[in-house]
């Protein structure tokens, strides 16, 4: 039996798409909190919180770009062109983001600040909106022609990718939420657990409409998930989505700190679950497979290579890094 | 008309050309400044003297600053390959995507890792480890650099691949892909000018404050280690700039005869200082030449042919000969007087009056820039001189494009060019601002009484303590 490498990259981008959306997910969530969180104090708390690792967060995106690069050139080259605009106004709003967040602290005039906040707040917004767009637009299927995209310039833009982009903002709003409540304490830990309850039903409920709407829309999920025997295959993931909101309910009701975080970062794992079994085994939908996508098999053999050395050992100091900053952050204390 | 507007393919390659200068203005800095960094801490933690700690704390605040502006222009990098130029990306992922995703998994998440407990650790840590993790952001720089190097220099000189299906380049043999013939000029002349780079702007900000006030130990270190750097380094690059010229001259003719001016082949060839290329008549008008010099550093003997452009199918020349003329003596020129300030200072140095010249101070800041501009000017000449091919003699530019749409191209554009100015433009001013700081003895950043953060500025007990019984204890009463 021979090893299928493209079936573990497949598996290995997902992972490293999934660890982006999370990751990153809660500190674009951070900015996302910013309009409700007026008070500069507040804002220099909830950013302290990721200042030490949003810039790991966000290498799991240039390791999903360059994976798919790398691995998928196929996919790389007619998802990117698909998605031009929405891409590169998300990059431009990382851009913004990303430089406030070493400018914000030390602006010198309080326009200056205003400024830097909002291009904080705004790029998250954006970036975070982009990018369920873009998740909409791929879920929606990309025309590829030979071996590149054929669609027109606006086929991103529909009701359900602005409706995905939407379901992105409060979904990372509702990470952030739970990250603060996890990273915080006293009275800003106590309006989070406010967020996080009414991010949390929100983000239920996009989660169901827009379920719902990929199996009205399209012949290919409802099959996935409406006949037997694959229902019974897909079944767990709704089930146990259920029991998660459940436990997330009580979690806040108690006050635990941790477990809101825990039970929201559950919530994008199944629903990563759940497009997974409805795309499977599409990397380009409704054409294009991860086999007819993939790379030169010596290309997937020599990074499969590295990967399997350097991917634990990344992981093992991302984790010493999270733990070195372990802890509640609070006011006019920041990382000493 | 419609060929007075620029096409799909004019407006992508200035996309690419302006993103790419952009980005490549904050590793150069950065790549130089981390390893700085480390040979500041280190020295620290040898001698436990905290002008070492102050010096450090100074340029941290700025590395963070411009690491952040290089890893966001940095995406944009990684991404643009596949919505602008997705048939370039299609074709050469075999071979290009390993080694970028080398770089990341080795490179980027070593940086970004680390980069948070260089920037907020210093008290959680201790300052061994401390030093472990910038020594790691150091080395991370450095790997970056090797195969993002590898990559181009890969698609300069291209070897170890076979040509399959659909026009794809197919790896044969990875070594050779990685070690390709110009790599290991291109990898040592790059991280060199890096050095160079950081050399130049932290002896300027070193020399303007020196000029303010000569007996600043913070501003005597920056001045005195740049000025090393300089004399040592400076000539250092002009042999390794030569060796790649030898090897560009075997592997990319037409790029060495454009950054000569040669059209005509020739033996005892002269080395032209100034003149104007005119692709179009063949020649190059207005020479003051140097006979012969040419034949003797391109092929070591005075009598030595040396091809010129008409040796070549036209069409295969670079598409802006002026361009890669003029950018290359630029380079050159600004690496003399690199060489010359090096030297200066070596002299000033042994006569003792290394602190207490400001003709010198004056020319080591108006050099600050000097680095910036000669590594732009360079990959100019590399870049423009490789056309009208991405991979050399292999794959045009013309046919790597993206089916994109000229408006497209046009507004992303438009978007960069209003975001990038707007955005590193005020990433710039601020670092101006923190250069005009004076490096202050118990560095710790912005004035009290702004909210606690970032960049080491706050000092960690454990530190104040070590310097209270370090070779300067007047410095810890200033500690909050």
């Amino acid at each position: 039996m021979s090893i299928d490498l493209t079936l573990i990259w497949a598996l290995l981008i997902a992972t490293a798409v999934l660890l982006y959306v999370v990751m990153d997910g809660f500190d674009l969530g951070v900015g996302i909190l910013f309009p409700a969180e007026a008070a500069r104090a507040e804002r220099d708390v909830m950013v302290n919180s990721v200042a030490p690792v949003w810039d790991g967060n966000e290498t799991w995106l240039v390791l999903g770009g360059g994976g798919l690069f790398a691995v998928f050139p196929l996919a790389y080259a007619t998802i990117f062109p698909a998605l031009y605009m929405p891409l590169i106004l998300m990059l431009l709003a990382l851009v913004f983001r990303g430089v406030a967040f070493e400018m914000r602290f030390r602006a010198r005039t309080s326009a200056g600040e205003t400024w830097w906040d909002r291009a904080f707040s705004w790029g998250s917004f954006a970036a975070a909106f982009l990018q369920g767009v873009c998740l909409g637009a791929i879920v929606q299927g990309i025309r590829v022609e030979g071996r590149a995209y054929a669609g027109g310039w606006w086929d991103w833009l529909t009701p359900f990718s602005v409706l995905t982009g939407v379901a992105l903002v409060v979904g990372y709003g509702l990470l952030g939420a739970c990250w603060l409540i996890w990273k915080t304490d006293g009275a800003l830990q106590a309006r989070c657990r406010n967020y996080a309850r009414v991010l949390g039903f929100a983000t239920l409920g996009f989660i169901a409409v827009i379920s719902l709407m990929m199996v009205i829309q399209s012949a290919a999920f409802r099959e996935r998930w409406l006949t037997l025997p694959n229902m019974l295959y897909a079944a767990p993931v709704p089930v146990l989505l259920a029991l998660l909101a459940w436990r997330f309910h009580r979690a806040l009701a108690k006050g635990e700190d941790g477990m809101p975080f825990l039970c929201a970062l559950g919530f994008f794992l199944l629903s990563y679950a759940g497009l997974g079994i409805s795309m499977w085994p599409m990397i380009v939908p409704p054409s294009v497979t991860i086999w007819q996508a993939a790379t030169h098999p010596s290309s997937q053999l020599f990074l499969l290579v590295g990967a399997a050395v350097l991917v634990p050992v990344i992981l093992v100091y991302t984790g010493y890094v999270y733990w070195i900053f372990r802890g509640k952050v609070r006011h006019g204390e920041g990382y000493h | 008309m419609s060929d007075l507007l620029p096409s799909a393919l004019d407006l992508a390659r200035f996309q690419f050309a302006f993103t790419v200068v952009w980005h490549f203005l904050f590793p150069a800095f950065t790549i130089g400044l981390a390893s700085y960094l480390a040979v500041l801490e280190g020295l620290w933690l040898w001698t436990d003297r905290g002008a070492y700690l102050d010096t450090y704390r100074y340029w941290l605040k700025i590395f963070a600053v411009a690491f952040a502006m290089g890893v966001v222009s940095g995406i944009v990098m990684s991404y643009q390959f596949g919505t602008n130029w997705s048939v370039f990306a299609d074709k050469t992922s075999p071979v290009l995507g390993p080694l970028l995703g080398y770089e990341v998994l080795t490179a980027f998440f070593l940086e970004a890792g680390f980069l948070g407990v260089m920037l907020f650790g210093l008290g959680r840590v201790g300052p061994r480890l401390h030093f472990v993790a910038t020594c790691f952001v150091a080395g991370g720089t450095l790997l970056s650099a090797f195969w993002i190097l590898a990559a181009n220099s890969w698609m300069q000189t291209p070897t170890g691949h076979a040509t399959g299906a659909d026009g794809q380049f197919i790896p044969e043999s990875w070594l050779a892909i990685i070690f390709n013939p110009s790599f290991p000029y291109r990898f040592a002349h790059t991280v060199t000018a890096a050095y160079l780079t950081t050399a130049m702007i932290v002896g300027a900000v070193g020399a303007w404050h020196l000029l303010r006030d000569r007996m600043n130990e913070r501003a005597r270190i920056m001045f005195s280690m740049a000025m090393w750097m300089a004399a040592i380094v400076a000539p250092m690059q002009l042999l390794i700039g030569d060796l790649h010229g030898v090897n560009s001259y075997h592997h990319q003719p037409t790029k060495v005869a454009a950054m000569e001016g040669h059209f005509e082949t020739e033996r005892r060839a002269p080395s032209i200082l100034f003149g104007m290329p005119d692709a179009d008549a063949g020649v190059t008008r207005g020479q003051i030449a140097i006979p012969g010099f040419a034949s003797l550093y391109l092929t070591h003997s005075l009598d030595g042919e040396v091809k010129g452009l008409k040796a070549f199918p036209k069409d295969t020349w670079p598409t802006n000969i002026p361009l890669v003329f003029w950018a290359f003596r630029i380079m050159v020129g600004l690496g003399m007087l690199m060489i010359a300030l090096g030297v200066a200072s070596l002299i000033l140095r042994w006569r003792d009056n290394l602190y207490d010249s400001p003709w010198l101070h004056r020319f080591a800041v108006a050099m600050g820039p000097s680095g910036l501009v000669a590594v732009t000017a360079g990959w100019t000449v590399t870049e423009a001189g490789r056309q009208p091919f991405t991979v050399y003699g292999l794959l045009r530019t013309a046919d790597s494009v993206a089916p994109i749409a000229a408006p497209a191209v046009a507004a992303s554009l438009a978007a960069f060019v209003v975001v990038y100015f707007v955005v590193f433009g005020a990433g710039i001013a601020y670092l101006f601002h923190l250069f005009r700081q004076a490096p202050e003895a118990g560095e710790h950043g912005p004035p009290q009484g702004q909210p606690v953060r970032t960049a080491g500025i706050t000092p960690a007990p454990g530190l104040v303590n070590r310097e209270t019984h370090g070779a300067e204890p007047r410095q810890a009463g200033i500690r909050p």
